[in-house]
């Protein structure tokens, strides 16, 4: 089903409560297509039905005439995001960071491959059950650090994050830790002696 | 505006050239006049409401520059179809903030038009040695603003017939707010540079204080306050034309990396008598903060961001929560 939306000629916001009220007919199934006659219009109908789960294409098919998709199937892949959100199921992996670079050598290069590590890490199909941060790791989950959105996507999936207080205080951070929660000796131990796994970077 | 002609006068201490909120003139060696206007149509359909909001969106420049309001005229548009007694509604909520402020009205000017339009020709005093410039800002500083934004989102979804009653109650308060309580925060402190969030957006405003002041702003997108309602409204696309206009204007001035599009929308929306944005020595962060708690703000104040070293781009934004 199709339903079509004409908005040529409507001043911001009509466009969007014409796409909207239309969507609202079509009751989450078949394509919604708004033709606008500005880029803005497009733009703003693009967002609103993105923000709704649509998949939206648009394309300008004359002078000052834009015609916008929305498709609204509710078997359409909504964000890529929640499509891929790994599962933690079974395994108990633990992930142990003990420095803010990755490897010896170039210092710059070092901090580089961390953050690519920690983003690899999230694309894991079977999610860490633990990341332990210790020494300079200390310094990946508090203010300043590149992989705070990495790692705080990891803690909203279930993963633990543990950063070593003794460490945050060494390097002034207590105050600061952005990500997860302070943990001391005892449980780091406890934590790599029930691993089934242990990666290190 | 570049065809203008340009006028030099040994007195005139704030010109066009740094593109600030008013004209500072110098009268005594403790005397300088600031001198502002500006009018436009309406954002509410309240008629008393209005008036208020465009008093005080007229009037902030004067707060801006760290001055003393003290005397306004009207500037009206009315059209002939309408009812006399809009016009007198809309002058009478201008009047009561004039009040407010410590000012006084004194008539002004009307002409034939096809909306309305009002606003106000506000003069002001200032000691010189005391006016807040939109330049100056230094790396280490702390940059507060002292009023939420997302007024034109939330007044785009009005029109729209999505706002919800709570989210335009909280816009109506912070337009029609007056700077007067934030300046006089803001004087206490060696503040280095000043400015009233308006039309450009609060990025805009802040592209051109780092710009003149040679410094990049890193701006934790956050920590700002923003209106109610005005993120959901942002995600809807309720964006009006003119946040799209300052964004094509700014845009590659601004590192935005990372952050999700209903933000940048946010900052570019361009705000009706936005708050004051103020650069600080961090040494005195605190203390402000502390003094506008006292001060019983009827709005919300946030630290938005730090000021840095000259980077590639004059801003840098930061999303710590997606």
């Amino acid at each position: 089903m199709m339903i079509k939306v004409n908005a040529v000629g409507d001043k911001c916001p009509i466009p969007v409560v014409k796409a909207k009220k239309a969507m609202q007919e079509a009751n989450g199934a078949g394509t919604v297509e708004v033709s606008v006659d500005n880029e803005i219009a497009v733009q703003n109908v693009t967002k609103m039905a993105t923000s709704a789960g649509a998949t939206v294409s648009s394309e300008k098919t004359a002078d000052n005439i834009y015609k916008v998709q929305i498709h609204l199937s509710s078997k359409d892949k909504t964000s890529p995001m929640q499509e891929e959100k790994p599962h933690i199921q079974g395994g108990n992996t633990v992930v142990v960071i003990s420095s803010d670079r990755m490897g010896n050598g170039n210092d710059e290069l070092g901090k580089v491959l961390i953050k690519g590590f920690i983003f690899a890490v999230t694309q894991l199909d079977e999610l860490p059950k633990t990341m332990l941060f210790y020494n300079g790791g200390a310094m990946l989950t508090a203010e300043g650090s590149d992989s705070l959105e990495d790692l705080q996507y990891l803690e909203e999936q279930g993963v633990e994050i543990l950063t070593c207080g003794t460490c945050l205080n060494y390097y002034g951070l207590t105050d600061k830790l952005q990500v997860g929660s302070v943990t001391n000796m005892y449980t780091i131990v406890e934590k790599m002696a029930d691993a089934d796994k242990l990666l290190q970077p | 505006m570049g065809k203008l002609p340009k006028f030099q006068d040994d007195r005139l201490l704030v010109g066009i050239e740094t593109s600030d909120d008013a004209a500072v003139y110098q009268i005594t060696d403790e005397i300088a006049m600031i001198q502002t206007v500006d009018f436009f149509t309406p954002v509410v359909d309240d008629p008393y409401t209005f008036g208020q909001i465009a008093a005080a969106n007229s009037l902030s420049d004067i707060y801006a520059m760290g001055g003393e309001p003290k005397v306004a005229l009207n500037i009206v548009g009315f059209p002939n179809c309408l009812d006399p007694e809009i016009l007198g509604d809309i002058l009478a909520g201008g009047a009561d903030k004039v009040k407010e402020a410590g000012a006084v009205l004194v008539g002004g000017h009307s002409v034939q038009d096809d909306e309305p339009k009002y606003g106000l020709c506000v003069s002001g005093f200032v000691h010189p040695k005391k006016i807040f410039k939109n330049h100056g800002s230094k790396p280490g500083d702390v940059l507060i603003l002292t009023k939420q934004i997302g007024s034109g989102i939330v007044n785009t979804a009005v029109k729209a017939e999505m706002a919800s009653k709570e989210a335009v109650e909280e816009a109506v308060k912070v337009m029609s707010s007056l700077n007067k309580k934030g300046k006089e925060v803001i004087e206490k402190y060696p503040v280095t540079a000043c400015t009233d969030i308006t039309g450009f957006g609060l990025l805009g405003h802040c592209v051109e204080m780092a710009s003149a002041s040679d410094v990049t702003f890193s701006l934790h997108v956050d920590q700002i306050a923003y209106l109610q309602g005005a993120m959901e409204y942002a995600k809807m696309g309720l964006v009006p034309a003119g946040a799209y206009q300052n964004r094509e204007y700014s845009g590659t001035q601004v590192d935005m990396e990372g952050v999700e599009e209903h933000y940048i929308d946010l900052l570019y929306d361009p705000q009706t008598s936005g708050g004051l944005l103020v650069s600080v020595p961090p040494e005195y962060a605190d203390e402000m903060l502390e003094e506008f708690k006292r001060k019983h703000m009827d709005t919300t104040v946030s630290v938005i961001g730090t000021v840095e070293e000259k980077g590639d781009k004059l801003i840098r934004l930061y999303q710590e929560n997606r």
